[in-house]
C-alpha cells in the first residue's frame, strides 16, 4: 500500500524536484498575500497602541492560516487535475492503486505542497512585520491541521464534481474555497454575521479554529471547546466527502467517463 | 490452471433506449495465447478492453482475469496485468526513468532500478532514460509506453492498437518483442487492432465483433479458409460489410 501511494507522490515530486517555476509558483500567492496584508495591518495599526497591534496579529494569522486551508484544498485538486490533463487517468485507473491509495496520496500531496507554500510566508510575516504565528503556542499544530483536512475534504467534493462533469467543472479547484471565505470567520468573529448566517459559519470546522485563534492571540487563552468542534467537523466533513468522491468515481465507471476524462 | 480470461454473457449498454456496445459477449482465453479482438469502429472493442480493465462496469456478465472476479477483486488481478495504449499518454515532463520508476511502484515491481534498465535495454531505450517522455518521437513513445506495460511482467497484457502510428520497421521490432515476451514469460496477450497483418503475425485466436457481438471467431488461418479468402483482411471486410450469423466461441 505504501509503496503504490509513494508512486503516486513520486510522480509529482519528480516534476519539482527539477522545476524552480514550479516551486517558485507554489510559494507566490501566499508570500503575496502576507506583504498586502502586512502592509494593511501595518497602516491601521498606526500608532503600535496595544489593542492596534493585537487587532493586526489577528489579521495576520487569519491570513497565514487561511492559506493552509486554501493550499491543501488547491494542493489535492490541482494534483488531481494534472493526472487529468496529461491524459494518464487511464493508467492510474487501471493499475493496482485503490481508490483509498489515490485518496491518500494526493493528501500526502497537498500537505507537502501546504507546507512549502505557507512555511515561508510565517518566515515573511516574522521578519517584514514582527508577528511570530509560533506565539499561538502548540495550538497552531492543531489549528494548521484542522484547516489541511478541511482542505482535503473541500477537495474531494471538487474532484466529484471534476469526475461527474469533466473539465467544465475545473474553475472550481481554484475558485470554490475563495467562496467560503465569507462563512469561515477569517478576520472577524461568527458574531458579526447575521443571526440566520451563523449556524452556516458554525458548520465549517474554519470557523471554530479562527474563534479558537482570536480566543489565543486576544486573550491569551486555549479554547479547547472549537478545537473539538474543528476536528469533529474535519471527520464528518471528510467522510462525507469521501463516500461523495467514491459514489462518483463509480458512477463514472458506470458511465464510461474514465475512459475520456481530460479529453 | 485457470484461464488467463474468462468472460460470460458480458453486456454494457451506456443508454437504456441504445443498443447494447457489447451485447452478450462469451470466450475463455486460455493462458499463454495471443488473441485478437478485431472489428470496426464501434464494434464495441474499446469498451470490451476497458471493461477487462476493471475501467468500466459491465451493466451484466462476469470476468474472471487471472482467476480474480473483476467485480469483486480486481486489484489483485490487476496487480499482475497491464496495459498499453497509444491513446493514453504517459506524464509528458517526467523522463522515461521517471516514468517507469513510477509505475514500477505503483505495481510493486521487485528490485525496480534492474527492472528499468532490464527493460531499457530489451527495447532499445537505454539512451533515451534520462529524456523527458513528450520530447520523444511516437515509435519512441510507443516503446516507452511497451516497457511501462511490461514493467511488472504480467500474467496478462492488454493491448489497444500496440503498433499505431509506427513506421514498418519500429512496428516489426515491437511484434517482435511482444512474440518473444510471450514465449519467455507465458504471458497471455489480447490486442484490438486493425492492421489485419499483425493480426495475423501474433494472434493464434482471433474473435470478430460487429456491433458488440461476436459473429464469427478462430485461428487467422481457419477464418481464411473458411471466407474463402487470401487474407485476414479481406474476411474482415466480409464480415464488416455483411450481416453474419452469431457464433458462439
Amino acid at each position: 500500500m505504501m509503496r503504490r501511494i509513494w508512486g503516486l507522490m513520486y510522480r509529482h515530486l519528480a516534476l519539482y524536484r527539477r522545476s524552480m517555476p514550479r516551486l517558485i509558483e507554489l510559494m507566490y500567492w501566499p508570500i503575496l498575500q502576507m506583504v498586502v496584508w502586512g502592509f494593511i495591518t501595518a497602516y491601521l495599526a498606526g500608532e503600535q497602541n496595544n489593542v492596534a497591534s493585537a487587532a493586526a496579529g489577528v489579521l495576520l494569522g487569519g491570513v497565514l492560516l487561511w492559506e493552509a486551508a486554501l493550499r491543501s484544498q488547491m494542493g489535492f485538486s490541482l494534483s488531481f487535475l494534472e493526472e487529468m490533463w496529461s491524459r494518464n487517468l487511464g493508467h492510474i485507473f487501471v493499475s493496482p492503486l485503490r481508490p483509498r491509495e489515490l485518496v491518500l496520496a494526493l493528501m500526502a500531496l497537498a500537505l507537502a505542497r501546504t507546507l512549502v507554500a505557507v512555511l515561508p510566508a510565517m518566515v515573511l510575516a516574522w521578519a517584514l512585520y514582527g508577528f511570530n504565528i509560533l506565539n499561538l503556542g502548540p495550538a497552531l499544530v492543531g489549528f494548521f491541521a484542522a484547516l489541511v483536512i478541511m482542505g482535503w475534504a473541500v477537495a474531494l467534493g471538487v474532484t466529484s464534481l471534476i469526475l461527474r462533469f469533466g473539465q467544465g467543472a475545473e474553475a472550481l479547484a481554484w475558485s470554490v474555497l475563495f467562496g467560503i471565505t465569507p462563512f469561515a470567520a477569517v478576520f472577524y468573529p461568527v458574531s458579526v454575521l447575521p443571526a440566520w448566517l451563523q449556524p452556516v459559519a458554525y458548520a465549517l470546522p474554519a470557523a471554530h479554529v479562527f474563534e479558537g485563534m482570536r480566543a489565543a492571540l486576544l486573550e491569551g487563552r486555549f479554547d479547547a471547546g472549537h478545537m473539538a468542534a474543528a476536528f469533529a467537523l474535519d471527520a464528518l466533513w471528510l467522510a462525507f466527502m469521501g463516500w461523495v468522491f467514491l459514489s462518483q468515481l463509480e458512477a463514472s465507471r458506470d458511465r464510461g467517463a474514465l475512459l475520456n476524462i481530460g479529453e | 490452471m485457470t484461464a488467463a480470461l474468462q468472460v460470460e454473457a458480458l453486456v454494457k449498454r451506456y443508454r437504456p433506449d441504445r443498443q447494447p456496445a457489447v451485447d452478450g459477449l462469451t470466450f475463455t482465453m486460455p493462458r499463454g495465447a495471443t488473441w485478437g479482438l478485431l472489428g470496426g469502429n464501434g464494434a464495441g472493442k474499446t469498451t470490451t478492453i476497458a471493461m477487462l480493465l476493471g475501467l468500466l462496469k459491465p451493466s451484466s456478465g462476469r470476468i474472471l482475469a487471472l482467476g480474480h472476479d473483476m467485480a469483486r477483486d480486481r486489484f489483485a488481478a490487476l496487480a499482475r496485468m497491464n496495459f498499453s495504449s497509444p491513446y493514453i499518454a504517459l506524464p509528458h515532463r517526467l523522463t522515461v526513468a521517471e516514468n517507469l520508476r513510477v509505475y514500477g511502484h505503483l505495481y510493486g515491481v521487485e528490485r525496480l532500478e534492474a527492472r528499468i534498465i532490464e527493460l531499457a535495454e530489451e527495447l532499445n531505450l537505454s539512451d533515451l532514460l534520462a529524456r523527458p517522455a513528450g520530447e520523444l518521437s511516437a515509435g519512441q513513445k510507443t516503446r516507452v509506453a511497451l516497457a511501462k506495460s511490461l514493467i511488472n511482467k504480467p500474467d496478462l497484457l492488454l493491448l489497444d492498437e500496440p503498433t499505431a502510428s509506427l513506421d514498418p520497421d519500429t512496428a516489426d521490432q515491437m511484434r517482435g518483442w511482444l512474440e518473444r515476451y510471450r514465449a519467455i514469460s507465458g504471458c497471455a496477450i489480447l490486442l484490438a487492432s486493425h492492421n489485419m497483418a499483425e493480426v495475423e503475425r501474433l494472434c493464434g485466436h482471433v474473435l470478430m465483433l460487429r456491433r458488440g457481438v461476436v459473429v464469427d471467431h478462430g485461428a487467422p488461418a481457419e477464418l481464411i479458409a473458411r471466407y474463402g479468402r487470401d487474407n485476414l483482411e479481406e474476411v474482415f471486410l466480409d464480415i464488416a460489410r455483411a450481416p453474419h450469423e452469431v457464433a458462439a466461441p
